[in-house]
């Protein structure tokens, strides 16, 4: 009898260990540590990538792919037909993931939800402030402060937003990061426990993945979540391998060390795509770089000018010198992949002559300028310094001198919004929900001293971004969008440089990764073949 | 030796508040705060930036911001992290063993190959060995870091494939740190494979740190022996008919040894300086990629803590050396 006991013990270590060993696993080569786990304080790409991407799930979610939102925890909703009052039937028998510091005792129900959207609202809420110095910032930009009027539970499975006015994009709001749905239960633990730091660092979600462990600024280790209600993943293990120079990705994700990896360096996409084991997923990036002229300061308060300067600049030598070709001449302030693009407007075509003469026309003569120089890479700019010095060359030949100026990357942002800024300031924006509204509103009156950089505000502009937001129907604000586009190209605040390309580089044995317009990363639905 | 050790000490205490202002006031010359740094390209509107503000309390006077700060360090509580709302003391635990074990393993491979090649330089001075030696010393010397560790990773990790190209252990190999040292936990972990596989991650960053340092010691072990190899009572060990070997390592070498020894001493600051470009390039999770990362993100509070930690602790290695001379050497205590 122990003789067969032993032999079943064997057995079974046997079978655990060559599971183990056929466990499937996929390492993602991440590029920045993620400053914590809860989804909701904090802003960076980085972060939703570790946290709300892999742990958490929200009431909708965006397809995979996609900017358009299907449900997620929510299996149905309806709104009001004042656009006031949504309400959100739940899935049932939604499972919080079980780990070794949390067994739920119950289903997903309205209590987290209410709970999920309160601790980031209100004050009194002592979840409010369980980290300190937290603003929540994403939950306070979207403006949902003055947006929510009251969350009420109708049932365990019904939960009702009131809001204080309509707002067109608050489905696809819900579907951002920072209104992933977290356990009312966990944090309930927690707190009788006293560890409510704990809530941050050992996550507890419904998503697809469950948290393992995290060695700080290193690695991050995840596992399937068997009880996830969209099915569980086919990959066993998800590793995040912090690795924050591109240069040294690449040659991680070579070397087989990574299965894929995040953001690779322009100069390094071509050696990638020559790999035979490696591909390189790529897409139009939801991005606009761009350049902000002053536009309340002499000679850029005129549009000739403006105008003038546009057509001085040779665009497509731009994206063939510094985007490598990874990228196209932008026309308008929101990417052609964007609903609402209005395809009609014709760029402001390259042509120096013409731009010296418009200059002449409008009394400007010997201009000289300051262009600015972003001192860090972006998606949407990949060497602001190097598009500064073909801008400056080209301006050189229509007669225009310019000096180019960088700073530190916040002391450069600070300077840009000063009113009596000199000169044209380069920067850009990748889009967080897919809405139009979400790049216009760059250049609205109220975003002076915030994000509109070409301290414009126009009129005409501003009422159509005011409408655009007020209108539920889809193809009536795509008419209002196209407008506004219209009205920007005629005024010309920005030269709009180009819309860049986004890669995903990865070993040839990873399938279903789909690339994200939003830019975010996630692994739900992935596959390695061994 | 008690009014000697709390001579000692006495002397730390002014230097602590010195560094702890001095950390303190130049995080904050820099330009930018921690909310514009987290605010990116969407900014933050002056109202709600008002409100931050007043909630992190940078709007007080620095004197009483300072006060409050040194009064919780007085009590061992270092402060939250701004941008991870950790506490910065046991991100610092948690990191430091790797800076620790990265910069004694660099250290260690600057000594053991600096001081002979030193030394041979010195004796075949002139020689093919010397100027070689030399020329690639100052190369050493010279070489940006950041480049130098690419190129060995594109090297031999990319070409050849014989190291890992970053990181500190296989991912493979998981298991929770006991000491942190990554050499000394895989042999704890009993997991066969995993001595080597941190062993060989520690291969590059280490030669890498090790450069700069190993030149140095190089260099200045080659002149400090030239300089004794001239001196009288080498020139009498030589004319009494003792071995070579025997002057060069008894008589000369171990004279050429203080200046030698200072020079290590003094390749800890370099060492923890290369540590940051070394742990960026090489994903290396310590303490010099943490500090970049929170100068970044204008993390005052793990700028300030962190420095002052790190300044203690180089402090208490210097009271110990000191303690150590005057054990060994009684004069000192007197003087």
């Amino acid at each position: 009898m122990k003789k067969k006991l032993t032999f079943a013990a064997a057995l079974l270590a046997a079978s655990v260990i060559s599971g183990m060993a056929n466990a499937k696993q996929l390492v993602y080569c991440s590029e920045a540590a993620p400053a914590g786990f809860d989804p909701s304080p904090w802003s960076g790409g980085n972060d939703f990538d570790a946290s709300s991407r892999t742990i958490y799930s929200r009431l909708v979610e965006f397809d995979h792919g996609k900017t358009t939102i299907s449900p997620g925890l929510a299996e149905s909703w309806t709104v009001s037909d004042d656009g006031l009052e949504y309400t959100f039937k739940l899935r049932p028998g939604v499972k919080f993931q079980t780990t070794d510091y949390f067994t739920a005792t119950r289903d997903l129900n309205a209590d987290d939800v209410i709970f999920s959207f309160e601790r980031q609202w209100k004050k009194e809420n002592p979840w409010y402030s369980y980290l300190e110095g937290t603003g929540w910032e994403y939950f306070t930009g979207m403006g949902f402060p003055d947006l929510l009027k009251e969350i009420v539970k109708v049932d365990d499975l019904t939960v009702k937003f009131v809001l204080n006015k309509p707002e067109v994009a608050f489905l696809p709001d819900l579907g951002m990061d920072f209104a992933s749905i977290v356990s009312k239960e966990y944090a309930d633990q927690l707190d009788k426990a006293g560890t409510r730091q704990q809530f941050t660092q050992k996550p507890i979600g419904t998503g697809p993945f469950q948290f393992v462990d995290y060695q700080v600024d290193a690695v991050v280790r995840y596992a399937a979540w068997d009880g996830y209600y969209g099915g569980r993943q086919k990959i066993d293990d998800l590793i995040f391998a912090i690795t924050t120079d591109p240069a040294v990705r690449a040659q991680k994700l070579k070397a087989g060390e990574c299965d894929i990896m995040s953001y690779p360096a322009p100069a390094d996409i071509a050696g990638l795509q020559a790999d035979t084991n490696l591909k390189v997923d790529e897409q139009e990036g939801l991005n606009i770089g761009y350049l902000a002229y002053n536009t309340t300061m002499p000679p850029f308060d005129k549009v000739e000018v403006r105008k003038a300067l546009n057509m001085a600049v040779n665009k497509k030598a731009i994206i063939d010198a510094v985007y490598q070709g990874a990228g196209q001449p932008a026309t308008n302030p929101i990417p052609p992949t964007m609903w609402s693009y209005n395809k009609d407007i014709k760029d402001d075509p390259y042509d120096p002559e013409a731009a010296k003469k418009m200059l002449a026309d409008a009394g400007v003569k010997d201009l000289s300028m300051k262009i600015w120089a972003m001192p860090v890479s972006r998606p949407y700019n990949p060497n602001a310094q190097r598009v500064a010095e073909m801008i400056q060359a080209d301006y050189a030949a229509v007669g225009v001198k310019a000096e180019i100026v960088s700073y530190e990357w916040t002391e450069y942002r600070e300077r840009g919004k000063q009113k009596d800024r000199d000169g044209a300031f380069q920067l850009g924006w990748t889009g967080d929900n897919g809405d139009p509204d979400n790049f216009l509103f760059l250049l609205g009156c109220d975003a002076i001293g915030q994000s509109n950089y070409a301290i414009w505000c126009n009129k005409e502009f501003e009422d159509l971004l005011k409408k655009g937001k007020a209108t539920t129907d889809v193809a009536e604000r795509t008419k209002i969008y196209e407008e506004a586009q219209v009205v920007f190209k005629r005024e010309a605040p920005w030269l709009t440089i180009a819309h860049s390309k986004v890669f995903m580089p990865m070993n040839k044995k990873v399938s279903g990764f789909v690339m994200d317009p939003l830019g975010i990363h996630r692994f739900d639905g992935v596959d390695v073949t061994e | 030796m008690l009014r000697y050790l709390l001579h000692k000490l006495a002397l730390i205490v002014p230097t602590v508040f010195g560094i702890s202002l001095a950390a303190f006031a130049f995080v904050r010359l820099l330009p930018g705060d921690p909310i514009l740094a987290l605010a990116g390209e969407r900014g933050v509107s002056p109202e709600r930036y008002a409100q931050l503000v007043e909630q992190f309390g940078y709007n007080r006077p620095y004197v009483i911001q300072y006060l409050e700060y040194i009064g919780r360090v007085l009590t061992g509580d270092f402060g939250i992290s701004i941008a991870t709302k950790r506490p910065v003391l046991g991100e610092f635990q948690a990191l430091f063993p790797a800076t620790l074990e990265l910069a004694t393993i660099a250290l260690i491979i600057a000594v053991l190959l600096g001081i002979p090649a030193g030394i041979f330089a010195a004796i075949k001075r002139g020689s093919w060995f010397d100027q070689a030696t030399m020329g690639v010393a100052l190369t050493g010397y010279s070489m940006p870091i950041f480049w130098w560790g690419l190129l060995l990773i594109i090297f031999f990790s990319g070409y050849l494939g014989w190291t890992p190209v970053s990181g500190r252990i296989g991912l493979q190999y998981f298991f929770k740190p006991t000491t942190g040292f990554m050499l000394i936990d895989s042999l704890i972990s009993g997991k066969s494979g995993a001595f080597r596989s941190a062993a060989s991650h520690l291969v590059l960053p280490a030669i890498v740190l090790a450069t700069i340092p190993l030149a140095v010691i190089a260099r200045q072990t080659r002149s400090a022996m030239l300089e004794v190899l001239g001196e009288d009572y080498v020139r009498t060990a030589r004319a009494k008919g003792l071995a070579p070997r025997r002057v060069v390592g008894l008589h000369a070498f171990r004279n050429a040894l203080i200046p030698v020894v200072t020079t290590i001493g003094l390749q800890v600051g370099t060492l923890m300086a290369g540590a940051i470009l070394t742990e960026t390039i090489f994903s290396w999770p310590g303490i010099g990629k943490w500090m970049i990362d929170a100068i970044g993100k204008r993390d005052y509070v793990v700028v300030q803590s962190g420095l002052l930690i790190i300044a203690l602790i180089v402090m208490a290695v210097n009271l110990i050396v000191d303690v150590l001379y005057a054990v060994i050497n009684p004069r000192i205590r007197v003087q």
